[in-house]
């Protein structure tokens, strides 16, 4: 499975608004770029990311070729619970992976 | 007779001044050229891309492979403790070949003479991930080549080809690198060619990158024909750019633009 790196602070205060910062190992190959032989290079990119917060999604977002490899997404949510964060990416050829983070929240 | 040998020694003087490197209290990263928001890249290790190939190395260093069905850890056990440092001493005198090896031919020599696995090519994902996961465990530590006095003609070699012009633009690595490091070539800064991060990150690339392969993008830069990938002059010049980074922190895997 494709290495994936997570960031979210473990604790937080209830009503906090936190930073979670997600790295996905990625070649984001564009689909248009030539081999030296005149074929096109397959396109091969993630093509959906999804965050869950205890079960519920809270941040979607839909990727495109132009995006660099190894895409970094970082985004914001109001801490209001203690428990887990998972992420989801799929994308071309059955490309998945998956991701999860806890958060103990006071 | 005086006169004419002060003004040959103040020549002599200045002769020299033109080839002397970088004076260590000016050695500078290449790091403290970045914009904030690449070292903020480089400086948090879930933000900095590098990281995944490490994450793979990690993986890789308690793989079985070979027909000795044996992992790196086998023989060296846990790598904070057994490969701390070593990175920052690379390349290294290899007394059966009776040359320097740098990091990546170090880890496929261990594959073929004593994993019996085949060697991982050149920039192969594999490769670049077990090279970085080894040179993470020397980030902070300090540049300090090898002391071995067999590596000191390599060195010698490596310094030559340096100072060098080649290519159709007819420039030496010094040309830039020693005299022009302070100025910008384009919109990008012309470092000191301090080979401190590698394997690194670089975002033109979209991957992480050996040494070797940077050294060949600048000699494509000044339109000369690269050495092959494990060609001895490659060696060679790592080695003298390590031995002129001498004392400076290892930053691997290191981000650059």
């Amino acid at each position: 499975m494709a290495a994936a790196l997570i960031n979210i602070p473990k604790k937080a205060k209830r009503g906090d608004i936190i930073e979670i910062k997600t790295l996905m190992s990625h070649i984001m190959e564009t689909g248009y770029r030539h081999m030296a032989s005149g074929e096109i290079v397959p396109r091969d990119i993630i093509t959906g990311f999804t965050c869950r917060y205890n079960g519920s999604e809270i941040f979607r977002a839909d990727l495109f070729p132009a995006i660099a490899a190894n895409p970094f997404i970082s985004f914001f949510t109001t801490a209001t619970e203690s428990g887990k964060f998972e992420f989801e990416w799929i994308g071309d050829n059955g490309f998945s992976g998956t991701a999860s983070a806890s958060i103990t929240v006071e | 007779m005086k006169l004419l040998g002060a003004i040959l020694a103040a020549l002599l003087v200045a002769a020299a001044a033109g080839a002397t490197e970088i004076p260590s209290a000016e050695r500078r990263s290449g790091y403290s050229f970045m914009t904030p928001d690449t070292k903020a890249m480089q400086d948090d290790g879930t933000a900095n891309p590098g990281m995944l190939w490490v994450l793979d190395g990690e993986a890789l260093w308690k793989r079985k492979v070979g027909s000795a069905n044996k992992a790196c850890a086998d023989c060296h056990n846990d790598a904070t403790t057994s490969m701390k440092g070593v990175a920052a001493h690379y390349p290294a005198f290899d007394k059966a070949l009776g040359r320097p090896v740098d990091l990546e031919q170090r880890i496929n020599l261990c594959r073929t003479n004593h994993q019996q696995a085949s060697p991982l090519a050149y920039e192969s994902r594999d490769l670049l991930a077990l090279t970085a996961f080894v040179a993470r465990q020397s980030q902070g530590q300090a540049i300090e080549p090898s002391s071995d006095p067999r590596l000191e003609p390599f060195i010698a070699k490596g310094r030559e080809l340096f100072m060098q012009r080649q290519g159709q633009l007819n420039l030496g690595c010094a040309n830039c690198h020693d005299d022009n490091w302070d100025k910008r070539l384009a919109g990008s800064a012309i470092t000191q060619a301090h080979p401190t991060g590698y394997p690194l990150y670089r975002l033109e690339w979209q991957s992480l990158g050996s040494l070797q392969r940077r050294l060949r993008a600048c000699m494509s830069g000044v339109r000369a024909q690269a050495y092959d990938y494990g060609a001895p002059e490659l060696v060679e010049l790592e080695l003298y750019l390590m031995s002129r980074a001498r004392g400076m922190p290892m930053e691997a895997p290191a981000v650059r633009p």
